[in-house]
């Protein structure tokens, strides 16, 4: 039986999901024409669970970079996209495939984890999509895994702990005890430390990735009673053990040097407990440049807090990604590539120079941690260990 | 390894055992006697350790912060079974594993909000920061050896409370024949809320105890939790008598390993190599552990007597 069919009757037939389909073509096609000119930035980091606080840290710092800058980057509209990857390897890799398929991103920043760099970085990297790493610094990809489409405005993870190397070395200290979580960074920091330091090295201990107590570890060190121990735990992980190295009275037993273990990220945590802890960075809040001075400043202001490396780094990766494209006038990753490759990316550490590998090639400190005028503990620069230091890896990367 | 280094290990071994069952106690009460999967019992560590460190900070005095921070644990496990877990005894596991999994998400982006991200100071009081010397040239932390006697306190507060009061006997009444406990006068409602907020309270004297040692974040009991899970199996799910063996095996298996293992690598192995096999290797053994006690006793260790 035949009827005919009114216009109302048209009307549901085109069901809603034929309309959504419509409506959703129409919304990309104007979004298209509006986004052309919209700079996309993923900015990948690590925001719940026991690392949040530094992914939280490094949002800070970019969030504030897009302030100073106007909310615009290279001049043009811009949009940071903020993804939590869990420090987890699988999630990380899935949200690059997000970033870059579905949302377009023209750079993907962040990744505190070096692990989750590695899990990330051919997949982002193939894509022709710009990887600018705010933390992360494994060595693989510094050497022959290079790839002309990553930057580094972090360091290169060796680079940091070669300077407590060199430091201890030029100190006298005849031997030492090393620990650091057992990844790709650990070993990295490790590797960078024992390239300076021709001392005896007494043990080398790999901890848990996440590990909150060390009771056992600090055992096993007071037995072997070494005159220094070098020490790499970031984030929490640092907060713990330097608790618990205080309150197992290690102090009398070994001197503690640390890297990424004293910093705005734990410094909170541990008060006075960290204070005259000395570690190596490549950057201080006392640092003393404009970048800096403005950024220290604004981040207190609006956090009451002092900002970390983390968050400085992040800060520097924003103003990088400004810089290569008002330099470059384009969103190509090729294009703001090689703005970068060039150097002289005004950053919180001055005008930061580039090696070929596309890491920096910047200064090590020696910092103290310290209590500044208010009584807040912080750190301060002692001295430079290194200047203009090169990550090792730079000359076996060929693009 | 000197053989005074060994018992030092072995009492470290003992006291992150002592520490685990402290989060086990509640939650194998919760898991075996209530029937009810509950994955939110890290929150309720993290809320005590919260609590702890907070009110430390605002009475200045740490056992005060303590004294206080109990009742707000027990407390708030009493609220959460009033407000959401009642709803979901008669679900399913399944939704049970989502709602509670939920409330993790809820419970850490609360303390996110409240008390920002960042980990809160908390540290020992002077007066328990010495050392006592357990053996000859062994000093160990004092906090640590009040950890130790906390959690023998809680695991036979916890023993007396189910073998020998009444409300033990109705809690078991009730994991055995809800409906015919109820049946017989006993408030099977008031009953599991109170079981609840108990398991909960233990939980939170388990963060107060780790506040200290550890870093005071959110998400801090997530890590946790899984290991107390951990117990709970091979302890045998709802026997608290299983949970405190099973605590002390798991922590003495995870901290012999973590020590013992790089150790015994290198002596057949490539220095290189066996620093990256010791270090993954211990991480799996309490897991392996359980694997190997699910194959010969998938019950468990001490399955409670049903």
């Amino acid at each position: 039986m035949f009827q005919k069919k009114t216009g109302f009757a048209l009307l549901q037939e085109l069901d809603v999901k034929k309309i959504a389909t419509i409506a959703g073509f129409a919304a990309l096609l104007f979004s298209n024409v509006s986004l052309a000119d919209t700079v996309k930035v993923g900015f990948m980091t690590t925001l719940s669970g026991g690392a949040g606080i530094t992914g939280t840290q490094m949002r800070n710092g970019a969030e504030l970079a897009m302030e100073h800058l106007g909310g615009k980057l290279g001049g043009r509209d811009a949009e940071v996209i903020f993804v939590d990857d869990q420090r987890k390897p699988d999630v990380a890799k899935q949200l690059a495939n997000r970033l870059i398929k579905s949302d377009k991103v023209d750079v993907v920043t962040g990744v505190i984890w070096s692990n989750l760099m590695m899990a990330i970085h051919k997949q982002v990297t193939r894509s022709d999509t710009l990887l600018i790493s705010a933390n992360a610094g494994p060595s693989p990809i510094a050497g022959k895994g290079c790839h002309k489409n990553f930057v580094s405005m972090s360091w290169q993870n060796d680079q940091t702990p070669e300077g407590m190397g060199k430091y201890m070395q030029d100190a006298g200290i005849k031997s030492v005890y090393l620990m650091s979580p057992n990844y790709q960074a650990g070993k990295d920091m490790l590797a960078g430390f024992k390239r300076y330091y021709k001392g005896e090295i007494i043990s080398e201990v790999y901890t848990k990735l996440g590990q909150s107590d060390f009771q056992a570890e600090l055992s096993a060190l007071r037995a072997a009673a070494p005159p220094a121990t070098f020490v790499f735990q970031p984030g929490s992980m640092g907060i713990n053990f330097i608790k618990q190295w205080k309150q197992a009275g290690m102090d009398s037993v070994s001197e503690l040097y640390t890297v990424f273990a004293v910093d705005a990220v734990t410094l909170p945590a541990l008060q006075t407990a960290a204070l005259g802890a000395l570690g190596t960075q490549t950057w201080s809040p006392d640092l003393d440049n404009p970048i800096n001075r403005k950024f220290v400043a604004a981040y207190k202001a609006k956090h009451d807090a002092y900002p970390s490396f983390y968050a400085a780094q992040s800060y520097d990766a924003m103003l990088a990604i400004d810089h290569a494209i008002a330099q470059s006038g384009s969103t190509d990753a090729e294009a703001m590539r090689l703005v970068l490759a060039k150097g002289d990316i005004p950053t919180t550490r001055g005008l930061l120079k580039m090696n070929t590998n596309q890491f920096p090639i910047q200064n090590i400190y020696l910092r103290e941690a310290v209590l500044d005028d208010d009584g807040v503990v912080t750190t301060k620069i002692l001295s430079t260990v290194f200047e203009d230091h090169e990550d090792s890896y730079a000359k076996d990367c060929r693009f | 390894m000197t053989f005074t280094l060994f018992l030092e290990q072995a009492f470290n071994g003992f006291q992150a055992g002592i520490t685990l069952f402290l989060i086990a106690a509640g939650l194998t009460l919760i898991l075996g006697i209530m029937d009810f999967v509950f994955l939110a019992h890290g929150s309720q560590v993290m809320i005590g350790a919260y609590a702890a460190a907070s009110l430390t900070a605002l009475t200045q005095n740490f056992y005060l912060g303590i004294l206080f921070a109990i009742p707000i644990s027990f407390f708030a496990g009493y609220a959460l079974e009033y407000l959401v877990i009642r709803h979901l005894y008669k679900r399913d596991h399944m939704e049970q594993v989502l709602a509670t999994f939920g409330l993790i998400l809820f419970f850490n982006e609360a303390i996110r909000v409240g008390f920002g991200p960042a980990a809160l100071h908390s540290n020992l009081p002077a007066s328990l920061s010495g050392f006592v010397y357990i053996l000859p040239e062994i000093p160990y932390p004092e906090f640590r050896l009040l950890v130790i006697l906390v959690g023998f306190a809680c695991a036979i507060g916890i023993h007396l409370l189910v073998s020998r009061t009444r409300l033990g006997a109705t809690v078991r009444a009730g994991a055995s024949n809800a409906a015919m406990t109820a049946a017989l006068g006993v408030n099977i409602t008031r009953l599991r809320r109170l079981v609840f907020a108990i398991g909960a309270c233990f939980a939170g004297v388990a963060g107060m105890m780790l506040g200290p040692l550890t870093s005071v974040e959110p998400g801090m009991g997530e890590p946790l939790l899984i290991l107390s899970l951990v117990v709970i199996i091979i302890g045998g799910i709802g026997s608290v008598r299983g949970a405190f063996i099973a605590a002390i095996i798991v922590g003495m298996v995870d901290t012999m390993g973590r020590v013992m293992l790089p150790v015994i690598l290198r002596s057949f192995m490539e220095q290189a190599s066996a620093d990256g096999a010791g270090p993954a290797l211990a991480s799996m053994m309490v897991y392996i552990l359980m694997a190997v006690v699910l194959v010969f006793k998938p019950t468990g260790l001490f399955p409670p007597n049903r």
